[in-house]
C-alpha cells in the first residue's frame, strides 16, 4: 500500500493550485456576484489541458487518470466552486460519457476536441418530472430512417447554454422503461430543433450556467447513438458513477478552504482578551472539520485509484459523493459560525463558500439517491 | 559535508529542525541528523542552545591573500546626470565611522564625464581621497569599462573594504568585479559594523524575503565587498570646509573594452517618484480596488505634502507603475508618516516600510498583518475612509498647515 | 541556437511565517518553487526558441530534490535539464555558485545565450548572473525587460530606477531578466504527465563537472554566515473605531499631536 502521489501528480497539483490562486481567485467573488460565465478562464483552462485530464493521449487528453482529474478538481474547488462545476459537467460527465461508452469513431470525432478543450460538453438527464426518479424521463426519440427525431425538454443542465456537444437521454421504447427503453444520444449544438431555453438564477455556483434545453423535432443521425440502443440508462449510471468521484474532490477543496479560513480567523480574532482559537468550543469545531476532511480526502483518492486500476467502484463512488458533499456543507456551516457576524457579511468570502457548498448534496444525485444506491449495493452482499 | 552534529552536546531539543528553512536537519533517536537536503546555509548552528552544531573550520579559499596588505575603505561614488547619488553620500558617511574605528582613510572612486565638481562634495561628507576618472568614454555607466577601471584601481590601492550602493548600477558592477577579484560580496546590506578584534566588516542583510537577518563576513579574502540598500544609512551633513585630496587618474579604456553599447537612455516620461526622500507617503494596495481609485490617494497625499506609494500587489495588477513600489523588491522608505491603504502587510512589504516613524493602516480585513505594525489602525473601506479624511482635513485642519 | 537558463529552487518566501515566540522560520507547509524571475528567464528563452529555433537547456545547482524544479522547467518546454548535485556543492555563496555553473556550461560546449532571473527570492542578491557572465567571459546586461535578436546581435531594454536604457550587444551574452519581461506560462497538463520520462535530465557530480573540492561549495566561498536573527517586531498600536467621521477625526487629532498634520 502506498499513499504517495506520483511526482507527476504532485506537479499537476502545483500547477493547478498556482493557476487557481493566480487566475480563478481573482474572479471567484465577481462571477458569484454577477452570475457571469467566465469565458476567459475557460479558455485558459482549455489551453492548459485541464479539460481532458483523465482521458488518454490518443483522445487528446493529458493521461492523468481519474487521480489527476480529482487532484485538479480539489484545487479548483478550493478557490472557485463555480469553475469546478463547469469543469465537472464538461469532463466529469459530459465528455466522460463519450469516453466510457462511445465508439472509436465517436471518440475521434467528439472526445478529441472535448478533451483538448476546443469544444465544451454537457450531460442532459434531468427533466421537470424526472429528478431523482431518472427513469421517469419523457423526452422521446423516434426512429425515422437513418435518424432519430427528438422531442422534449431537459432542465438544470450545467453548461447547457455554452456546450457544443450534449449527451442526451431519451426514451426510445416506452414499454421497456429504464431497462432497455432509454437511449443516449450525442447532440451537437446548432442541430435544427435544438434550442436553449431559460437560464436559472441560483443560490450558489452562480458563475456556472444552468440551462433549459428544448428539443423540437430535432433530428439526430443514428451514428450519434451513444452506447447500445436501449442501454441509455446504463450509459447514464456508468457516467454518473465516475462523476461522483470528481464531485467529491471538489467538495474536499471547498472544505479545505473553509478549514483554512476558520483557522486563520480563529487565531487572529480576539474576544475576552484572547484569540477565540483558545476556546474549546472553537477547537472542537476545528478538530471535527479537520478530521472529516481527512477522511473524505483519502476516500476520494482511494476511489479514484480504484477506477484507475480497473476495479469496480459504484458503491464507493456513491459513498464518496454522499460523504464529501455533506461533510463540505458541515465544514462551511462551522466555518461561518466561527466567523460569527463577519461570516454572514458579503465582504468576506465565507458566505459565498457557504452558499456554494450546498449544491453538492443535491446535483448529480441527491444524498437520498446516494443512500439508495449504497444500501442496494450493501444489501446485495447478504 | 561541513555541518557536523557534536553528538555528546546534542540534547535532541529539535530547535535546529525548526529553524531550518530547507528541512535539512531532523531529530532521530534523540539526536540531530543532517540530511542530504542541507544547503549549509549556516542558520541552524545559531539556533542550537547547546552549541552542538559545527560548521567546521573555514577552509582556505582559492585565492588566499595577505589580508594585512589591504588597508583603507573605498567607495564607488555613483553619480547620475552629474549629480551624486544620495546612497554614495550615505556610504561615505558610514565609511567615515568605520574608518575611524579602523584608523584608516575613506577613499572614493568617481567616474564619469565632467564630474570633477562632485569630488569636493564627497570630501565634504567625509572622503579623504577622491580618485577622479573624468573621461567622455565613462559618461554613461557601462559594465565592462567601469569594471576595468575599478579592477585596476582596487589592485593598485588594495582597499580592505569596497562599498557600492545597491542600485541598478551598483548591483551590475559589484558582482562582476567581485568575480574578477575572486573575493566575497554581500548584497543589499542594511547595516555595516566592524568586528574590531578580528578586523572584519560585519555585513548585515535581510534574507528569506526579510523574514530573517543574516550577518555575513569575508574572513580570508580581500577586499571585503558589499552593496548597501539606498536609504537605510544616514546621510551626513556636508561640511564644506572639510579638506581632502583629489587624485586625477588617467582613463585607459579603449573601444575594445566595451562588450555592450548603450544606444539610448530614456528617462521615464513622468518624474520618477522620489519615495526615498518623502516625509509622508500614502500607499495603496489591492484593497484600494482598482487603478481608478488611486487619485483618491493622490489627493490625500497632496493635502499632506506627501507622495503616493504602492504595494507589490497593486503594481503587479498594473494599477500603478513600478517606481511607486515599496517593499522588499521595491523601495525601502523611512518617512515620518506612512499611511497604508488597503495593504495587507505581507512581510515583503513590511521590509520596505517598517522603519517609518508613524504608520497608519486602513484595511477592510481586521486580521490584516499590517495592523500588527500600525501605530493607528482603522478597519474600513479605503474608498470611504480616504475621502472622509480628505474632507475632514479640508474642513478642520488646513489652517494648521500654514 | 543554444540557450542556457540557470535556475534555482527556492522556498516560497511568500508563504514563510515567523514563529512569534521563538523567532524562527516556520517551514512546515512552505512549498519549494522555481525562483519566480528564473521562470521569466525561461519564458523568454522559450519564446526565443519558438521564434528562431534551437534548444533550451536548464541547469541548476542544488540538492537532489532540485530535480523537481528542473522537471517543471521541462514540462514548461525546456529540452534538457542538468542537475549539478553533490555534497561538495553545499554552502556555496554567489562566487562559488557562479564558478560551478560557469564550468558546467563550458562542459556543455558553451552556448549563445544565457538567460538568468534578475534575483532569487530567498537571497535577493542578484549576483550570480553578473558573476557567471564574468566567469564565462561574456558581456552582461542586467535588469532586462525586453529582448530583440537580429543576426546574432541582441538589442535589449535595461530597466533603470528612473527610466531605461537601450543596449546592443553581440552574442554570446548573458542577460538577467526581470518580471516585467513577460508572464511565464503554466506547464500544460500533458507535458506535466510526461516530464519525468527518460532522457530529459542528467545529474552531474563534482567529478562530472571537473572542479576541485576547494573551489566549490562552502570551501570555495569567501563569504561566511556569522549569525542569523529575527528582525524585532513592533509593539501594539491603537485601533480607532466609530463612524467614519469619528475615526478620521480621531486620527487627525493624533497625527497633529505628533506634528504630522
Amino acid at each position: 500500500m502506498d499513499f504517495h502521489f506520483t511526482k507527476e501528480h504532485q506537479l499537476l497539483r502545483k500547477m493547478v493550485r498556482e493557476f487557481a490562486n493566480d487566475v480563478l481567485a481573482r474572479t471567484a467573488a465577481e462571477i458569484d456576484e454577477t452570475g457571469r460565465w467566465p469565458a476567459e478562464n475557460v479558455k485558459l483552462m482549455a489551453d492548459l489541458g485541464l479539460f481532458g485530464l483523465p482521458f488518454p493521449h490518443e483522445y487528446g487528453g493529458a493521461g492523468a487518470g481519474e487521480m489527476g482529474y480529482a487532484i485538479a478538481l480539489e484545487e479548483i474547488g478550493r478557490v472557485c466552486t463555480s469553475t469546478g462545476t463547469i469543469v465537472g459537467a464538461h469532463t466529469g460527465i459530459g465528455a466522460m460519457a463519450i469516453y466510457l461508452c462511445g465508439t472509436e469513431d465517436q471518440k475521434r470525432k467528439y472526445l478529441l476536441p472535448l478533451a483538448r478543450g476546443e469544444k465544451l460538453a454537457a450531460f442532459a438527464l434531468t427533466e421537470p418530472n424526472a429528478g431523482s426518479d431518472a427513469a421517469a424521463i419523457q423526452t422521446m426519440a423516434v426512429r425515422d430512417g437513418d435518424e432519430f427525431v427528438l422531442n422534449g425538454t431537459k432542465i438544470w443542465i450545467t453548461n447547457g447554454d455554452v456546450a457544443d456537444v450534449v449527451t442526451v437521454m431519451a426514451v426510445t421504447d416506452r414499454g421497456l422503461g429504464a431497462r432497455g427503453g432509454v437511449t443516449a444520444f450525442i447532440v451537437e449544438k446548432g442541430t435544427p430543433g435544438f434550442e436553449v431555453g431559460s437560464l436559472e438564477h441560483k443560490l450558489g455556483i452562480r458563475g456556472s450556467s444552468t440551462a433549459e434545453l428544448v428539443f423540437n423535432d430535432c433530428r439526430i443521425p443514428k451514428d450519434n447513438v451513444l452506447g447500445d440502443f436501449g442501454a441509455g440508462f446504463i450509459v447514464a449510471m456508468k457516467t454518473l458513477d465516475v462523476g461522483r468521484i470528481g464531485l467529491g474532490a471538489g467538495c474536499i477543496g471547498g472544505a479545505q478552504a473553509c478549514l483554512d479560513a476558520a483557522c486563520r480567523f480563529a487565531k487572529a480574532r480576539r474576544q475576552f482578551g484572547k484569540p477565540i482559537a483558545d476556546n474549546q468550543a472553537i477547537q472542537w469545531m476545528i478538530a471535527d472539520m479537520a478530521t472529516e476532511l481527512e477522511i473524505a480526502r483519502w476516500f476520494v483518492y482511494r476511489t479514484a485509484w480504484m477506477m484507475d486500476t480497473g476495479q469496480k467502484f459504484t458503491r464507493e463512488a456513491a459513498m464518496v459523493k454522499l460523504y464529501c458533499s455533506e461533510m463540505a456543507s458541515r465544514a462551511a456551516n462551522k466555518c461561518l459560525q466561527i466567523h460569527g457576524g463577519m461570516g454572514y457579511m458579503k465582504s468576506f468570502p465565507v458566505e459565498r463558500m457557504y452558499r456554494d457548498a450546498r449544491i453538492a448534496e443535491i446535483y448529480e444525485g441527491t444524498s437520498e439517491v446516494q443512500r439508495m444506491v449504497i444500501a442496494g449495493q450493501v444489501l446485495r452482499q447478504y | 559535508m561541513n555541518l557536523k552534529v557534536i553528538l555528546d552536546k546534542c540534547d535532541g531539543c529539535g530547535l535546529c529542525a525548526q529553524s531550518c528553512p530547507f528541512g535539512g536537519i531532523v531529530v532521530e533517536g534523540g539526536k540531530a541528523k543532517v540530511l542530504d537536503v542541507c544547503t549549509e546555509c549556516g542558520i541552524c548552528p545559531e539556533s542550537c542552545p547547546t552549541k552542538a552544531l559545527d560548521m567546521g573550520g573555514v577552509a582556505v579559499g582559492p585565492a588566499e591573500q595577505g589580508t594585512a596588505a589591504y588597508r583603507h575603505i573605498l567607495i564607488f561614488a555613483e553619480q547620475r546626470d552629474l549629480k551624486l547619488t544620495r546612497v554614495a553620500k550615505q556610504l561615505v558617511g558610514k565609511a567615515r565611522d568605520l574608518a575611524n574605528l579602523l584608523g584608516v582613510k575613506v577613499k572614493a572612486a568617481l567616474l564619469g564625464k565632467g564630474v570633477e565638481p562632485l569630488a569636493q562634495e564627497l570630501v565634504a561628507v567625509g572622503a579623504d581621497v577622491v580618485f577622479l576618472y573624468d573621461d567622455p568614454k565613462l559618461a554613461n555607466y557601462q559594465t565592462d569599462a567601469y569594471t576595468k577601471v575599478m579592477f585596476e584601481l582596487i589592485n593598485a590601492e588594495k582597499p580592505e573594504i569596497v562599498l557600492f550602493g545597491a542600485t541598478h548600477i551598483g548591483r551590475d558592477l559589484a558582482p562582476r568585479l567581485a568575480q574578477r577579484l575572486a573575493t566575497g560580496l554581500t548584497a543589499d546590506c542594511t547595516e555595516l559594523e566592524i568586528d574590531e578584534g578580528e578586523r572584519l566588516l560585519l555585513q548585515t542583510r535581510p534574507a528569506f524575503g526579510g523574514n530573517i537577518m543574516a550577518t555575513i563576513t569575508c574572513p580570508e579574502h580581500r577586499p571585503q565587498m558589499a552593496t548597501v540598500r539606498p536609504g537605510v544609512l544616514r546621510e551626513p551633513d556636508p561640511d564644506p570646509s572639510r579638506r581632502g585630496e583629489v587624485v586625477v587618474k588617467a582613463v585607459k579604456v579603449t573601444d575594445a573594452d566595451f562588450g555592450t553599447v548603450v544606444l539610448q537612455i530614456i528617462k521615464a516620461a513622468k518624474q520618477a517618484v522620489n519615495l526615498e526622500d518623502a516625509e509622508i507617503i500614502v500607499s495603496g494596495g489591492r484593497g484600494v480596488g482598482g487603478p481608478d481609485k488611486f487619485p483618491l490617494l493622490e489627493e490625500l497625499a497632496g493635502l499632506l505634502g506627501g507622495v503616493v506609494g504602492a504595494s507589490r500587489a497593486a503594481v503587479d495588477s498594473g494599477w500603478i507603475s513600478h517606481d511607486h513600489q515599496v517593499g522588499q523588491t521595491g523601495k525601502t522608505v523611512r518617512p515620518k508618516l506612512y499611511i497604508a491603504c488597503g495593504i495587507s502587510g505581507a512581510v515583503q512589504h513590511q521590509a520596505g516600510m517598517k522603519d517609518a516613524s508613524c504608520i497608519v493602516a486602513i484595511n477592510k480585513d481586521p486580521l490584516a498583518p499590517i495592523f500588527q505594525l500600525a501605530d493607528y489602525g482603522i478597519v474600513g473601506d479605503v474608498k470611504e475612509i480616504v475621502p472622509a479624511m480628505v474632507a475632514e482635513i479640508k474642513a478642520n485642519w488646513m489652517e494648521g498647515k500654514l | 541556437m543554444r540557450i542556457v537558463v540557470p535556475l534555482k529552487q527556492v522556498p516560497d518566501t511568500n508563504n514563510v511565517r515567523i514563529d512569534p515566540k521563538r523567532g524562527t522560520l516556520i517551514r512546515e507547509g512552505v512549498p519549494s518553487i522555481i525562483n519566480p524571475e528564473d521562470k521569466n528567464a525561461l519564458e523568454l528563452a522559450l519564446s526565443v526558441k519558438a521564434a528562431r529555433g534551437g534548444e533550451v537547456i536548464v541547469i541548476s545547482m542544488g540538492p537532489p530534490q532540485a530535480e523537481e524544479a528542473l522537471r517543471e522547467a521541462v514540462a514548461m518546454g525546456a529540452d534538457k535539464a542538468i542537475l549539478l548535485t553533490d555534497r561538495a556543492f553545499a554552502g556555496a555563496d554567489t562566487l562559488a555558485t557562479a564558478t560551478t555553473l560557469g564550468t558546467a556550461i563550458r562542459k556543455l560546449g558553451g552556448c549563445q545565450l544565457i538567460l538568468c532571473g534578475r534575483q532569487a527570492i530567498d537571497g535577493d542578491t542578484a549576483q550570480v548572473g553578473p558573476q557567471l557572465a564574468e566567469n564565462l567571459g561574456v558581456p552582461q546586461v542586467t535588469y532586462v525587460r525586453r529582448l530583440d535578436l537580429e543576426d546574432g546581435v541582441a538589442t535589449v531594454e535595461r530597466e533603470l530606477e528612473d527610466g531605461h536604457e537601450v543596449i546592443q550587444v553581440k552574442l554570446p551574452a548573458l542577460f538577467t531578466v526581470t518580471k516585467e519581461a513577460n508572464k511565464p506560462r503554466y506547464p500544460h497538463a500533458r507535458a506535466i504527465m510526461s516530464c519525468y520520462g527518460p532522457g530529459k535530465l542528467e545529474c552531474w557530480s563534482l567529478a562530472d563537472v571537473g572542479l576541485s573540492e576547494e573551489t566549490v561549495g562552502l570551501n570555495g566561498s569567501p563569504t561566511k554566515v556569522k549569525r542569523t536573527f529575527s528582525p524585532q517586531p513592533k509593539g501594539q498600536g491603537e485601533m480607532l473605531s466609530g463612524t467614519k467621521q469619528e475615526v478620521v477625526k480621531a486620527l487627525c487629532r493624533r497625527l497633529r499631536g505628533r506634528s504630522l498634520l
